[in-house]
């Protein structure tokens, strides 16, 4: 069953992270997919996150489809113009892909390749709107097209940036241009979750709660002076930093997120952050574990 | 250390080699490109896939060239610098290698403003002979642009595009001096008519001795009809139709066949100048033409190396 | 300088409308030299304005010696204090200034910035600068390939060149003929052989807004105070 069949049978779904490697090895990247398999519906495929050079999303997403394993491309408006992002989308439909994240991508300076030049010739709203014509048939310049995909359009949203006003809006925006799932920023707060779910609830789309394994209280500490609308509360970064075995306790955090947070939405979105080996343990503890099974 | 590519095996077994050209649906299509590679397959050694070209939206060169390496055949996966940066191509790279492309032309690009996007914004973070250095740097030095090293090998056969006919015409066979310094290991031209100015710049291309340095590959366009002669001379750029060509296609009673009569006659030509390693048919929309004019220039059986 | 164009008419009564003071702020600088934001243009664009919003507004005219400048724009403190709305006439940089000086009036651009240029003919500007941040004129014969080649190339002209000029846009000559016409007449040819490698766009509007801070002049304001 697919992720679109899988939320409209209103079942809680799971998706996890597949990052493509640094080079053209890909077994590593695969092996981690195959792990989680059964386990997860879907595998967001990052477009070379943070800005960092990497294997294109699109082959990445066509080695897991081609396994049998459901990807979720992710495609981002930094490094290819409209021209570029029509062509790969029309590509991976080709290719069998169905779910389609857009993003509108960190800044170059973020990254390894700082001097390159940023495109940003759509954003992520406009490439939405971009993809929803080409479901419709035609591409941006109102040209018809030989064959059309079937895209299931994914977007991402920050419950807890501040103000979180703006964010709404443009979640709003999001959906009208064709959005039909969104993932969340890391959620670490789940009483500011619900009063976001409040506001976002009446556009009728799916929520999947972002759930990032924490590794240590270092890396929660970054996260808060870094991560914009990511504040992992005083209390758990405690638990992380007088923790005698910290994957025990980053399982931990996990569940209890998840509990707290599967009410409130319709998915979880795990980013494990390298600990991918945990996520098995995650998802038993929180009885999520069968996902995907055709 | 060799790419692995047929094209680059054809061609260092010193054979006379034949690439053409398929351009990729303007939609999901895929059998449109199943249908153009059985056509392909067994008269030329590569097959080039466009990338968006004269800017218009059409599946990636990516994609096509996944599949054509399902397909069993040898695609050259042709990258443009309009609508990407170095970070979406380089990525790219990674991914068509991962696939087992080993072929890629490195091209500055169409301007959009030809295309079916005129608004959109164009990159250029790179031009084509900077993309031809940032693969070879991959390749040979095994570091990416930004400077971080990697592991492995990634095989690559570097094409580049040279214009013999286009201003400034002094400067042309230095831009290709320029391209060969950068890595490229093959060169297709643009579409060659004129024999004159082609030969004139194949002798300076062998007087910098770069025919030794690099496999070049006359562009070859077969005519359709005095139309598309009359387009490509008026409205082209860098291309020239030289008027007897326009008068043989106008007098003709069959255009289509003086069309692929004056194409086989290029062929042959081309193959006599010294420096000149095969021939790049561009038939766009014409494919079924490029079976034809491989037998009738003798080219067939392609070798199987 | 900069060259900048006014929007059409329509545009402006559109922005304009509803606004019962307007004042029709010039530009003394760049824009008085491109006829685009002078007194005459002011002066004219405030009469077409009052033909075509009539009884409605109420116009004012005033033209500062440059609207980028804090010590010009004091100079028409109270006439944008009269107003509800500031028409400037002067480039993107002007319509910002005079924001940040008077953040209580709202500004509407009359004008569209085009481009750092010069003017080729009386009547024609041609772009020569798009302020890449990492001046390179020195390696192309003093002709910027950045600003006036439309793919930027950095290492020679593409196929698309006919006749010497852009197939883009036939009234402009191709950046690389010119370049190469440029080196032929110095006789530095051979300095077409350089290959200029991958670029680092950081200098310019890639990298981010752009800010300079000049810590030895930084030093004497400091003193001063």
């Amino acid at each position: 069953m697919t992720l679109r069949a899988a939320l409209a049978q209103g079942q809680f779904v799971v998706t996890a992270e597949a990052s493509p490697p640094k080079g053209t090895n890909v077994a590593g990247a695969i092996a981690e997919a195959e792990h989680l398999r059964g386990r997860v519906q879907a595998f967001n495929v990052t477009d070379q996150q943070s800005s960092v050079m990497r294997l294109g999303s699109l082959a990445l997403c066509y080695l897991l489809k081609e396994r049998g394993l459901e990807p979720i491309f992710q495609v981002t408006c930094r490094d290819r113009n409209r021209i570029a992002l029509q062509s790969d989308l029309l590509s991976a439909a080709a290719l069998g892909i169905e779910n389609v994240l857009c993003l509108t991508g960190d800044h170059v300076k973020l990254g390894d390749h700082p001097q390159a030049k940023p495109v940003f010739d759509l954003d992520s709203v406009s490439l939405l709107r971009a993809a929803a014509g080409l479901v419709a048939g035609q591409d941006m310049a109102g040209k018809k097209l030989d064959g059309t995909p079937d895209f299931f359009l994914g977007a991402v949203v920050s419950p807890g940036a501040d103000p979180v006003e703006p964010q709404l809006l443009k979640m709003e925006k999001k959906a009208q241009a064709g959005a039909e799932f969104f993932q969340t920023q890391a959620i670490f707060d789940p009483d500011a979750f619900a009063r976001f779910m409040e506001a976002a609830r009446p556009m009728g789309k799916p929520v999947f709660a972002g759930i990032i394994m924490l590794k240590s209280a270092g890396m929660a500490r970054f996260m808060n002076r870094n991560v914009p609308g990511v504040h992992v509360p005083d209390r758990l970064i405690e638990v992380m930093e007088t923790a005698k075995d910290r994957q025990e306790a980053s399982v931990g955090v996990a569940v209890e997120l998840i509990r707290q947070l599967r009410p409130l939405c319709q998915g979880i979105h795990l980013m494990a952050m390298g600990w991918d080996h945990l996520l098995p343990r995650v998802l038993e503890a929180t009885g999520l574990a069968a996902q995907g099974v055709v | 250390m060799p790419a692995g590519s047929n094209l680059e095996a054809v061609l260092s077994a010193g054979r006379f080699a034949v690439t053409a050209e398929l351009g990729p649906p303007k939609g999901t299509n895929l059998s449109v490109v199943e249908r153009k590679a059985e056509i392909l397959r067994h008269c030329c050694d590569a097959v080039n896939l466009t990338d968006n070209q004269t800017a218009i939206v059409r599946m990636s060169s990516l994609a096509c060239a996944i599949h054509l390496r399902r397909l069993g055949l040898d695609p050259v996966m042709q990258m443009t610098c309009r609508d990407r940066n170095r970070l979406a191509l380089q990525s790219d790279v990674l991914g068509a290698a991962g696939a087992g492309v080993r072929n890629f032309l490195c091209l500055s690009g169409d301007h959009q403003q030809f295309g079916n996007h005129p608004g959109a914004k164009n990159v250029f973070d790179l031009d084509s002979i900077q993309l031809i250095q940032v693969l070879a740097g991959m390749r040979d030095t095994r570091r990416f642009q930004g400077g971080d090293e990697f592991t492995g090998d990634i095989p690559m056969f570097i094409g580049a595009a040279a214009n013999p006919f286009a201003d400034p015409l002094p400067y042309r066979v230095v831009r290709l001096a320029k391209k060969v310094r950068a890595g490229a290991n093959f060169v297709q031209t643009q579409a060659v008519f004129d024999l004159e100015i082609f030969g004139r710049w194949m002798a300076q291309v062998r007087a910098r001795g770069l025919h030794e340095q690099v496999a070049i590959m006359a562009g070859i366009v077969p005519l359709k009809s005095v139309g598309t002669a009359r387009y490509m001379r008026d409205y082209v750029s860098g291309i020239v139709v030289p008027d007897a060509i326009i008068a043989r296609m106008e007098d003709a009673a069959d255009p289509k066949a003086e069309g692929m009569a004056i194409a086989v006659e290029l062929i042959d030509a081309a193959r006599e100048i010294p420096g000149v390693r095969g021939v790049h048919i561009m038939a766009v929309g014409w494919e079924e033409v490029v079976p034809i004019l491989a037998e009738r220039a003798g080219l067939l059986p392609r070798p199987l190396i | 300088m900069i060259v900048a164009q006014q929007k059409p008419l329509e545009d402006i009564r559109q922005m304009a409308r509803g606004f019962r003071r307007l004042l029709v702020l010039g530009c003394g600088t760049c824009t008085t030299i491109c006829f685009a934001g002078g007194e005459k243009e002011v002066g004219l664009l405030a009469t077409s304005l009052r033909s075509v919003l009539g009884q409605e507004i109420e116009i004012e005219e005033a033209v500062v010696q440059r609207q980028c400048e804090w010590e010009f724009l004091d100079q028409v403190g109270e006439a944008v204090g009269r107003a509800e709305a500031v028409l400037s006439l002067g480039c993107g940089v002007g319509v910002q200034g005079i924001g940040e000086r008077y953040p209580g009036v709202v500004v509407l651009p009359g004008l569209n910035t085009a481009f750092m240029g010069l003017t080729e003919a009386p009547g024609i500007w041609g772009e020569r600068c798009m302020a890449c941040g990492d001046c390179l004129l020195h390696r192309t014969g003093g002709i910027c390939p950045v600003a006036r080649c439309a793919k930027s190339l950095l290492n020679g002209p593409c196929g698309g060149v006919q006749d010497g000029h852009c197939e883009i846009s036939p009234e402009n000559p191709c950046a690389w003929v010119l370049i190469y016409d440029r080196l032929m007449q110095q006789g530095r040819l051979e300095q077409l052989e350089e290959i200029i490698p991958v670029r680092d766009w950081k200098a310019s509007h890639s990298g981010g807004p752009r800010r300079i801070v000049r810590p030895d002049l930084r030093e004497m304001v400091e003193e001063e105070v």
